[in-house]
């Protein structure tokens, strides 16, 4: 039998029972298209967290200071003095070619007043560089000057929804604010919506990181941020930084290095393997529509007997036979498959359109997947009525005994 | 060419055994025309089934041709039945979604024949069974005897060389029936051997050769003069 005629013959007789074919069409795209759906969200989630950390920066490694933050209760019985992270630790690294930008951080909280508005807020100590490496955007004015990190300088650039509660709808920049005791001018407003993984950057002040010191009366760095040069310099950056702050402090590996990245990749890996779950658990139901056609197919199979023995009385062999009912189970499955990833795509489509800002797409793996799963339980869950109908005794399926 | 030779073909039915045949034999040279006749469970379905290679002996030899069909296997036996044997059957068994020209031409689509081909042969059929205005029409379109005459069309479009039919005329009134026979005694003139089953003693004896089953054995075999 030529491969056309077969699949002529399959299709007709799959369209001669109308109702049953479009049943089955509907579990199994059911079935494909919610796999695809459902991957779809679980890799946009993964997507967004990746984007969420790409907006922090982008080859960021973080530097604490070792034991500063474990100090909270009894000091240490060996007697080990905790050695500050200071700023001249900071500024050692860029020795590295492999370390491109530090941004050192003092952060503090400290009441920021203009005339008879006070508020308190978060202030952060940084260097110029700090803006580039966090992606900062200035909405008006400009960032932090490019000078020496040791100068203290008294200007600031304020969040912008810290603006809106000290300067309502006048004028800010070149203005003067009060923190604490001193006064600092207005030189930049950040852009809005400075938001990345809950910390809002809408009320905070950022002054250099020398005045900070000097306002909260600290040597020490609350930390430091460390961009390497590229994605293969981090972990080169990493152990230079070790080294290098190891030296300083008299052989006392006493910071902690965290990079972004690693981070990153936890994330990454938890949202994929919860993707695969959602697929396997939506994959369930690519089984059940394969038990369907079986169903389906042992229903024809027993209504169609008198045909079957008829093509055996006219010199079918049972191996074409079998052959003619399981493309039937493949095409059913097929064309089911077809038509979910087409529900899938415009389901996608219009979440797409309702959400926006969510970055729903099914990875490629997907469709193909839930096509090849749909098409070998087709062809699985076909067998059995198949063999069926192949062994047949044509005297019997004539007779209609 | 049929050569039977002592054929056995027992069923179980429960405990007991069934003789549907024993000891049949029988010999048809090609173009022969033999009616079979006998009361219900004489075993004449079950002859007509092993002479179409549908159902297998228990024992004894069949020559079809000149080639021992019972020792071969099931895939073998299904392309014997392609290339050489046309069935009628009583309840014609068309495929009701298929036009009666894709009924004809189904035996030729099994055999992966190409479709240009598919198409002359079945036209030709079609036209030789008067049937060209029909060819479009599904079976449930096509009234007894047309249905019937299809169901003759896909017997013979494999130039088949043995013609079984099973009660042909069973489910049609005397005008369609006498019809049909008279198709299947011109295709038996043009030389395929025809076997017809039947109760109707009128159509049973316009066959040359007569044979009377009785408990699966065959009680009389007589040749009737040419032209009766």
């Amino acid at each position: 039998m030529r491969a056309p005629d077969l699949l002529r013959f399959a299709t007709r007789s799959l369209a001669g029972a109308r109702t049953r074919t479009l049943l089955m069409l509907l579990a199994m795209s059911i079935g494909v298209a919610s796999v695809v759906v459902l991957t779809a969200l679980g890799e946009g989630a993964r997507r967004y967290v990746v984007g969420e950390f790409a907006q922090l920066g982008t080859h960021l490694l973080i530097m604490l200071p070792g034991r500063s933050e474990t100090t909270g209760g009894a000091p240490p019985l060996f007697g080990e003095t905790p050695r500050d992270l200071t700023l001249n630790d900071a500024l050692a690294l860029l020795r590295d070619r492999s370390v491109m930008r530090v941004a050192p951080l003092t952060v503090g909280n400290a009441p920021v007043s203009r005339g008879s508005r006070e508020r308190e807020v978060t202030v952060i100590g940084a260097t110029h560089d700090f803006f580039p490496i966090r992606h900062l955007k200035i909405g008006s004015g400009r960032p932090l000057p490019e000078m020496d990190p040791e100068r203290s300088a008294n200007v600031a650039v304020l969040g912008s929804g810290l603006r809106r509660e000290l300067f309502g709808n006048s004028r800010a920049l070149g203005q003067w604010v009060r923190i604490n005791d001193r006064r600092f001018r207005v030189i930049g407003i950040l852009g809005e919506g400075g938001e990345s993984l809950g910390q809002n950057l809408d009320d905070m002040v950022v002054i250099p990181v020398a005045s900070a010191q000097s306002l909260f009366n600290t040597p020490s760095l609350f930390r430091v941020l460390i961009q390497a040069r590229s994605e293969e310099d981090i972990a080169r950056a990493q152990s230079a930084a070790r080294d290098i702050i190891r030296e300083r402090h008299d052989g006392e590996d006493d910071v902690t290095i965290i990079t972004q990245d690693a981070l990153l990749n936890t994330f990454d890996g938890i949202l994929r393997a919860l993707t695969y779950t959602v697929g396997g658990i939506a994959g369930i139901s690519l089984a059940v529509a394969g038990i369907l056609i079986m169903n389906v197919m042992l229903v024809a199979v027993s209504q169609r007997v008198a045909e079957i023995g008829l093509l055996k009385a006219l010199g079918a062999p049972e191996r074409q036979v079998l052959r003619m009912f399981l493309v039937e189970s493949i095409l059913l499955a097929g064309a089911g498959a077809a038509l979910g990833v087409l529900i899938a795509v415009i389901a996608i489509f219009a979440l797409q359109q309702l959400f926006p800002a969510f970055p729903i797409a099914a990875p490629l793996w997907a469709p193909l997947a839930a096509v090849g799963v749909a098409i070998t339980t087709g062809l699985v869950f076909g067998v059995l009525p198949a063999r069926r109908a192949a062994r047949l005794d044509p005297v019997r399926a004539l007779t209609g005994r | 060419m049929i050569e039977l030779d002592r054929v056995e073909r027992d069923f179980l039915v429960g405990d007991e055994t069934v003789h549907a045949l024993s000891e049949v034999s029988l010999t048809l040279p090609a173009g022969d025309y033999a009616s079979v006749m006998g009361p219900s469970g004489s075993g004449k379905s079950t002859l007509l089934n092993v002479l179409g290679l549908l159902d297998r002996p228990n024992s004894g030899s069949y020559l079809l041709d000149g080639v021992e069909t019972t020792a071969e296997p099931e895939e073998e036996r299904a392309a014997l039945r392609r290339n050489h044997i046309g069935f009628v059957f009583q309840a014609f068994h068309l495929i009701p979604r298929l036009s009666a020209a894709d009924n004809i031409g189904l035996p030729m689509l099994l055999a992966g024949v190409e479709p240009r081909e598919r198409a002359a042969r079945v036209h030709e059929v079609l036209e030789s069974l008067d049937l060209t205005d029909r060819g479009h029409h599904r079976p449930d379109q096509l009234s007894g005897g047309q249905r019937q005459r299809v169901a003759i069309g896909r017997a013979i479009v494999m130039r088949p060389s043995l013609l079984l039919a099973d009660e042909p005329t069973g489910n049609l009134d005397q005008h369609a029936g006498n019809e049909v026979v008279a198709l299947l005694e011109q295709l038996n003139a043009s030389g395929i051997t025809l076997v017809v089953v039947t109760h109707d003693p009128a159509i049973g004896k316009r066959a040359r050769r007569r044979i009377r089953m009785v408990d699966g054995r065959i009680e009389s075999d007589t040749r009737a003069d040419a032209g009766t």
